[in-house]
């Protein structure tokens, strides 16, 4: 079950104009329209791909208005902020020892 | 679902004994001193890690065998209060010079009394490190999928459960 997840989701990425769309939907949630302006594919065609994503699990949309705003789905991106947030957590408890240690100072 | 995306940055706040000045210098020019030795993306052992002190300056490792590999770029250099930090690494600890995959790492340091110093840490737009390179890492791989999407994966079953 999972296993299929992940290779559906492989799957999805494997085309390169969407994974070119989940990317700029890294960077900003957005309507179809707005898609559809900035990639060489029709409406139709940016619908469809983001259906594929939504499929894999990789994007969610809401309503906003009369749109649908589709963006990253959160838990791909929640998964390395968790990692960064507990590797900064060490980093800076040891910048913090590095700081109190006396009397050197590093450039002394 | 949230009706925004959830705030994503990673947000750290300390307090440091020791004064301002210090603190600062410990994070910037002292930085090898500090920064935890198994994380560097060079293939020889770490040797230093380096923050240049001024704006424009680079962030980068020097391995033993005299290599340098680049991390990021100080976008900002105002001792004694603030440092700013492109971070050019994703989440497999590999180096994506696209400056739209570039996250960011901006830390303030605040006066706290003489010997005191409140530090806060940022490490924002890390939605900017999910893109090109690393999915592509993961998609191309033989074994398949690793880092980021490993943690995808691992977020689903949790998620499924």
């Amino acid at each position: 079950m999972i296993a299929n997840q992940v290779s559906t989701a492989f799957g999805a990425l494997s085309d390169p104009t969407r994974r070119a769309i989940f990317e700029r939907l890294a960077g900003a949630p957005s309507a179809v329209g707005d898609l559809a302006r900035e990639f060489p594919v029709s409406r139709p065609a940016v619908s469809q791909h983001l259906k594929v994503l939504k499929d894999a699990g990789l994007v969610t949309d809401r309503a906003h208005g009369t749109r649908r705003i589709y963006q990253v789905h959160p838990p791909a991106l929640e998964a390395l902020r968790t990692y960064l947030d507990s590797f900064w957590t060490t980093a800076l408890d040891r910048f913090k020892s590095a700081a109190e240690a006396r009397p050197r100072t590093p450039n002394a | 679902m949230p009706d925004t995306l959830p705030d994503l940055a990673v947000r750290k706040s300390l307090t440091v004994e020791a004064p301002c000045a210090h603190a600062f210098t410990v994070f910037t020019t002292g930085f090898d001193s500090w920064w935890p030795r198994a994380h560097h993306i060079g293939k020889a052992d770490l040797l230093a890690a380096v923050i240049e002190p001024r704006a424009g300056g680079r962030w980068f490792e020097k391995g033993i065998d005299g290599s340098e590999c680049e991390w990021g770029k100080v976008l900002v250099y105002e001792p004694p209060s603030r440092v700013v930090l492109s971070w050019h690494l994703n989440g497999e600890w590999q180096y994506d010079p696209d400056p739209a995959h570039a996250s960011e790492v901006d830390v303030r340091f605040t006066p706290d009394g003489p010997s005191r110093t409140k530090v806060e840490f940022v490490h924002r737009h890390i939605e900017r490190a999910v893109g090109a390179e690393q999915l592509r890492a993961g998609v191309d791989s033989e074994g398949g999928w690793n880092g980021l999407l490993a943690m995808f994966a691992a977020k689903a079953k949790e998620t499924a459960a």
